[in-house]
C-alpha cells in the first residue's frame, strides 16, 4: 500500500471519529479511539519495517507533482505518527481531568483532530513545493488553535488560545509575505528549482536575503526559535497537558522538517546565501538556547519548565543545522535530535498528566515527596529529567554533544560557549524536579496509583530512552539524512 | 566479550535490584566483594606486563558514523585505579548501617558511584570516560542533598554549591576534550575519540606549544575543579563533610581521583609541551601552593574531625598536582601511587570518623578525649589512616610524596632552581602541616581523659573486615610500593632516564 493512501485513511479516521461522536454510543467510540491509536502505530511500524510503497510510481499522479516521499518526509512521517500515537495515549490517561474543562464533558475533537494533524505532517514533509507546506502548516496550526483552546471553562487555556491565535497569525503573515519573495527572486516556488535558482551567481543577493530571513523567522516561531518564542510558556502552561507534549513535539517537527528542506537550498552547494544564512541560524540558536535556559532557572510549574526547555532544545536543534561536521548532515542532525527529544519529553509530559489526574498540580512544591506517593513517577520523572538535562549515556547526551561537536569543528567559538552556558544551566533547572521529588514533604498525603496503562506507557517510554542511551545505532541512519533537493529532482 | 564489561555491570545490576527491594544483606557488599575479586582475576590473568599495554579489550558499537564506541580495556595505571575503586566500594558498602532510615538509598548509590568510576577507569575512549564520570557524579550530588547531615536548607545549599561548581567545571572540561579531539583529528577526517589512537596521533603530529599550552590550560581548569584544585575547591570540604558517609568515602577516595586519572591520561601523551609554557606551569605552582598552604592552614584552624579530614583531602591533592607540574616519571609514577593511597587513606579516615559520630553524636575536639582506652581497636585503625595521610614512612603515602619529592628535582641538567623546585619546597612544609593537624586531632581525640564522658566501644568483629582491609592495603603498599609501581612503571631494566617522558624546555 502507498504510504499516501496510509496518510489519507488516517485522516479519514480522524473524521469518522468526529461522525462517531454523533451517534453516542460511548462504548463504539471508546474502542473506536484505541483503534486510531493502533491505526497510528501501524503504519509507523509498516513504514518503519520498509512495508509500505514510498516510490514517487505508487503516488496518484494528481498527486506526485505535488509530494514525494524521500528518506527525510519518510522519517518525519513516523515522528509525526508516533508523536500523535502517544499524545492520544496521553489524551486516555488525563481524559478524566480534561473532561472538567470541556462544553459538556466532551472530548471527541481532542481525538480526532490530532489524527488529521499526523496526517498533514506526513503531507508537509513530503512536500515539494512552498504552496504545499503552506496548506498543510496551516492545517497544522489551525488544529493546533483548536486544541489549545478546546477546554473551554479553563481561563488560563482560553487566553493561551488566543494568545497562541494571534501570534500564529501574525507568524503566518510573515510565512506568505517570505513566500512571495522567494517566489519573487527565484522564480518558483518548488524546493529544487529554489536552491538552483540560489546557487545563481546573477541573482539578486539581498532580495534573496530578505526572502530567507523572513521564512527562517515565521518557522522559528513554530518551532519556538527565539525572539519569536514568546508564546510558548503561557500556551504551554495553559494548555491541556497532552497538548502541550504535541506542541512540543508535533508542532516542532512541523516547523522543523519544512526547516530542513529549506535550508538544504539556501545552504546548498554554491547558494550565493549560504554565508549569511548560517550565521544567521547560528545567531538565532545561539539566542534561543540562551533564552530558553535562562529564565527557566527560576521557574517554579515544571509545565512552564519544560515550555522554556523546548525553547533550548530548538535552538540546539536549530545550531544542528548550522553544523558541518564530517560524516554528519544539519538535517540529519537536526532529526536526530528531534528523534531522541521526543521520548524524553513526551516521557516527562506522561508523568504530569498521570499526576494532573490524581489532582497533583505541576508545581514543584505539589511534586514535593512524590518519592513516598507514587516511587515509578518518581523514577520516570528523573530519567526524564535526567535525559533533558542531557546527562552523559542518557539519550540526551549524544544530540548535545554532536551539535556542540559541530560548532567546535566549525569554529563558532561565542556560539559553542553560550550553547555549553545554556546546557550547565540545564543542570541546575532539569535537577530541581527530582530533588523536589525525592525530597519529604511536610504534611502526608495520600498514594498516587499508576493505572495499568499509564505504567505500560511509563515503561515503554524510560525502556526507550535508557536503551537508545546506550545504544543509539538504531538511529544512526538519521544523521546523513539530507532533503537534498537535487535527489528529489532526479526522482521526477 | 571482556570480563570488564561483566565489572561495569555488575554493580549497575547490583543498584537496580536493591532499588527492586533486593536484600541488602545478599545485594550489595557481596556484589561489591565479586567485583574485586573479578578485578583481581584480571590483574593476575594479565600477568606482570609492560604497564602500556592494554589488555582485557573490549568494545560494543554505539554509532557507526561518527564512530563512537563503548570500548573498555587495562593498562597498569587503569589497574590501578580500578582496584582503588572496587576496594573502596566494598568497604563503602561494608560499613553502611543497614538498619538506619534510608540506608538502601545509600546503598543503590554507592554502587552506582562505583559503576561510574569504574567506567571512567577501564573506559578506552575519551568521551566515554567523560561519560561515566558524570554519570557517577549525579547520585552523588542527589545523596548529599537528600541524606546529607544536618540542616535540609543547608545540605541543600552544599549539594547546589556543588553541582554549580562540578556542572560548571565539567562542561568546561568537556569543551577542553572536544578541543584538544578536534585539534588531535587530522584534517577533514571523523573525530578520533579512541584514547589510544589519539595518544598515536600526538606523537605523530604533535600541536604546537602554545597549543597545548592552552588546551592544557582549560583541561586544568575543568579536572582540577573536578579534583578541587585552588582556588576551585571551595565546594569540597563542606560537600564531603555533610555528604553521607559511604559517599564522602566514594567520592574523596575514587570519584576525585579521576581528574588525576584524566591528567595522567592526557598531559604527558597527548600534550607534553603544555607544562613547559613558563606561564602555565607557574599558574599551575601558585594554585597547588594554594591547595597546599592556604588549605593546610585552614585545615589546622578545624575545630571537627569531619571537617578537618574533609579540608586535609582537599590539601593533600596539591601534592598531586605537584607531580604533575614536575612531569618526569619518577613523579608522575608517584602521582598515581599516591593518588591509590590517598584514596585508601581517606576512605578509611572517613568510615572512621562516620562510625565514631554514630556512636558519639559529635566530632568536635574539645568535647571528646580519651577515646582510645575503650576502643583500642579504632584508636590502632584510626593511627593507620592518619600516619599514613600524614605521610609516614611504611604507609602507601609516604612512597608516593616521596617519589613526588624526589621527581621535582630529577630534571637531568638543570643547575638552579626552577619555580616547580622552590614550589616543592614550599610545599614540604605541607606535611609539617599535616603532622600537626594530624597529631594533634589523634591527641584530642584519642588520648588524655575525656572531659564529657563519652565513650566509643569497638565495633564487632564482622563490621571491622572493611576497615582492616583498607588499613592492610596501607601497610602492604606502603612497606613493598613496589607491588603498586609493578603495575604502573617499566621494569628497571626497561626504564627510561628520569625525566626523559617531559623534558623541560628551559
Amino acid at each position: 500500500m502507498s504510504v499516501f493512501y496510509s496518510l489519507t485513511l488516517i485522516a479519514l479516521a480522524g473524521l469518522a471519529l468526529l461522525l462517531l461522536e454523533a451517534f453516542d454510543s460511548k462504548r463504539a467510540l471508546r474502542y473506536a479511539r484505541d483503534a486510531s491509536l493502533g491505526l497510528c502505530l501501524f503504519v509507523a511500524l509498516r513504514l518503519l519495517t520498509g512495508n509500505l510503497n514510498c516510490s514517487s510510481e505508487a503516488l496518484p499522479s494528481w498527486v506526485s507533482p505535488w509530494l514525494s516521499f524521500d528518506p527525510l518526509a519518510q522519517t518525519f512521517v513516523v515522528l509525526g505518527l508516533v508523536s500523535t500515537a502517544l499524545v492520544l495515549a496521553l489524551l486516555r490517561i488525563g481524559e478524566s481531568y480534561i473532561r472538567q474543562y470541556t462544553l459538556g464533558g466532551s472530548m471527541s475533537e481532542f481525538y480526532a483532530i490530532p489524527m488529521i494533524m499526523a496526517a498533514a505532517i506526513g503531507f508537509m514533509a513530503a512536500a515539494r513545493d512552498l504552496v504545499t507546506v503552506f496548506v498543510a502548516l496551516e492545517l497544522v496550526t489551525v488544529s493546533f488553535y483548536v486544541l489549545v483552546s478546546m477546554a473551554r471553562k479553563s481561563a488560563l487555556c482560553l487566553e493561551a488560545g488566543v494568545k497562541y491565535l494571534i501570534l500564529g497569525a501574525m507568524s503566518t503573515g510573515v510565512l506568505v509575505f517570505g513566500m512571495a519573495w522567494i517566489y519573487g527572486v527565484c522564480g518558483t516556488l518548488e524546493f529544487s528549482g529554489i536552491a538552483s535558482a540560489l546557487a545563481d551567481p546573477q541573482i539578486a543577493k539581498a532580495p534573496a536575503l530578505l526572502a530567507c530571513g523572513l521564512m527562517i523567522a515565521a518557522l522559528g516561531f513554530k518551532v519556538a526559535a527565539a525572539p519569536f518564542h514568546v508564546w510558548v510558556p503561557d500556551v504551554y502552561q495553559g494548555a491541556p497537558l497532552p497538548i502541550s507534549a504535541f506542541l512540543s513535539v508535533g508542532s516542532k517537527a512541523a516547523g522543523f522538517v519544512v526547516l530542513c528542506r529549506l535550508l538544504e537550498g539556501f545552504l546548498g552547494a554554491g547558494s550565493v546565501v549560504a554565508a549569511e544564512v548560517r550565521q544567521l541560524l547560528v545567531i538565532l540558536g545561539g539566542l534561543t538556547v540562551l533564552l530558553g535556559a535562562l529564565p527557566a532557572l527560576h521557574q517554579s510549574s515544571v509545565k512552564r519548565l519544560l515550555g522554556f526547555s523546548s525553547v533550548s532544545h530548538a535552538g540546539f536543534m536549530i545550531l544542528g543545522l548550522s553544523s558541518v561536521a564530517p560524516g554528519v548532515t544539519g538535517t540529519g542532525l537536526a532529526s536526530f535530535y528531534l528523534a531522541t527529544y521526543l521520548p524524553m519529553t513526551v516521557l516527562a509530559f506522561t508523568v504530569l498528566t498521570v499526576m494532573r489526574a490524581h489532582e497533583v498540580g505541576d508545581d514543584l512544591s505539589e511534586i514535593r515527596g512524590l518519592s513516598k506517593r507514587s516511587p515509578m513517577l518518581a523514577f520516570c520523572l528523573t530519567v526524564s529529567m535526567a535525559c533533558l538535562a542531557g546527562l552523559p549515556l542518557s539519550v540526551g547526551f549524544l544530540g548535545k554533544w554532536l551539535v556542540l561537536l559541530g560548532l567546535a569543528q566549525a569554529g563558532q567559538l561565542a556560539a559553542l560557549v553560550i550553547a555549553l552556558i545554556a546546557a550547565a544551566c540545564g543542570f541546575y533547572y532539569y535537577f530541581r524536579p527530582i530533588v523536589a521529588a525525592y525530597s519529604s514533604s511536610e504534611e502526608p498525603r495520600k498514594a498516587i496509583e499508576v493505572s495499568i496503562p499509564a505504567a505500560v506507557l511509563l515503561v515503554l517510554l524510560c525502556a526507550v530512552v535508557l536503551v537508545l542511551g546506550l545504544y543509539p545505532a538504531p538511529l544512526n541512519g538519521l544523521l546523513q539524512l539530507t532533503g537534498a533537493p537535487a535527489a528529489a529532482a532526479l526522482l521526477r | 566479550m571482556s570480563p570488564l564489561f561483566i565489572a561495569l555491570l555488575l554493580p549497575v545490576v547490583a543498584a537496580v535490584a536493591l532499588s527492586r527491594g533486593a536484600p541488602l544483606k545478599l545485594a550489595s557488599t557481596p556484589v561489591a566483594l565479586a567485583n574485586v575479586l573479578l578485578i583481581l582475576g584480571v590483574m593476575l590473568s594479565r600477568g606482570f606486563v609492560s604497564p602500556e599495554v592494554v589488555s582485557h579489550v573490549g568494545s560494543i558499537a554505539m554509532l557507526q558514523s561518527p564512530a563512537l564506541n563503548l570500548s573498555v580495556g587495562v593498562d597498569g595505571l587503569s589497574l590501578l585505579m580500578a582496584l582503588l575503586t572496587v576496594v573502596v566500594s566494598v568497604c563503602a558498602c561494608w560499613q553502611i548501617d543497614n538498619k538506619r532510615e534510608g540506608a538502601r538509598a545509600e546503598h543503590i548509590v554507592a554502587h552506582l558511584i562505583s559503576a561510574g568510576a569504574l567506567g571512567a577507569f577501564v573506559c578506552r575512549d575519551l568521551l566515554m570516560l567523560y561519560a561515566f564520570h558524570e554519570l557517577a557524579l549525579i547520585p552523588t550530588l542527589l545523596i548529599i542533598a537528600l541524606q546529607g547531615r544536618g540542616e535540609s536548607a543547608n545540605r541543600l545549599r552544599v549539594a547546589w554549591k556543588a553541582t554549580v561548581y562540578l556542572g560548571v567545571g565539567s562542561l568546561i572540561l568537556l569543551a577542553g576534550l572536544c578541543w584538544l579531539m578536534v585539534s588531535l583529528t587530522p584534517e577533514g577526517a571523523a573525530l578520533v575519540t579512541d584514547l589510544d589512537s589519539l595518544l598515536k596521533l600526538a606523537k605523530e603530529h604533535p600541536l604546537p606549544a602554545l597549543k597545548q599550552a592552552q588546551i592544557g590550560l582549560v583541561l586544568l581548569v575543568g579536572f582540577g575543579t573536578l579534583v578541587s584544585l585552588f582556588p576551585f575547591h571551595t565546594w569540597a570540604a563542606p560537600a564531603y563533610a555533610t555528604a553521607p558517609v559511604s559517599t564522602a568515602m566514594l567520592h574523596s577516595g575514587v570519584l576525585k581521583k579521576f581528574g588525576i586519572y584524566g591528567l595522567l591520561r592526557v598531559l604527558p601523551g597527548m600534550l607534553p609541551l603544555a607544562l613547559s609554557q613558563a606561564w602555565l606551569q607557574e599558574a599551575l605552582c601558585w594554585a597547588l601552593l594554594g591547595n597546599i598552604l592556604w588549605v593546610g592552614w585552614v585545615c589546622i584552624h578545624q575545630r571537627n574531625l569531619d571537617e578537618m579530614l574533609a579540608h586535609s583531602s582537599v590539601m593533600h591533592m596539591g601534592y598531586l598536582f605537584l607531580g604533575l607540574a614536575a612531569g618526569g616519571a619518577v613523579a608522575l609514577e608517584g602521582v598515581a601511587l599516591l593518588a591509590f593511597a590517598h584514596g585508601i587513606s581517606i576512605a578509611l579516615l572517613f568510615a572512621l570518623a562516620g562510625r565514631m559520630r554514630a556512636q558519639l553524636g559529635t566530632l568536635e575536639f574539645r568535647r571528646l578525649g580519651g577515646l582510645g582506652s575503650h576502643s583500642p581497636a579504632l584508636y590502632v585503625l584510626f593511627c593507620f589512616g592518619m600516619f599514613a595521610s600524614i605521610g609516614l614512612p611504611g604507609l602507601a603515602n609516604f612512597a608516593g610524596e616521596l617519589m613526588i619529592f624526589v621527581g621535582c628535582f630529577g630534571h637531568p641538567g638543570a643547575t638552579a632552581l626552577g619555580m616547580v623546585q622552590w614550589t616543592a619546597i614550599a610545599a614540604l612544609w605541607g606535611v609539617v602541616m599535616s603532622a600537626v593537624y594530624g597529631l594533634r586531632a589523634l591527641r584530642a581525640l584519642f588520648q588524655g581523659t575525656s572531659g564529657s564522658g563519652l565513650f566509643l566501644s569497638d565495633p564487632p568483629l564482622a563490621q571491622r573486615g572493611g576497615l582492616v582491609l583498607l588499613a592492610s592495603l596501607l601497610l602492604v603498599a606502603g612497606t613493598c610500593p613496589w607491588l603498586p609501581l609493578r603495575l604502573i612503571a617499566p621494569a628497571p631494566k626497561d626504564k627510561p632516564a628520569a625525566g626523559a617522558v617531559a623534558p623541560k624546555a628551559h
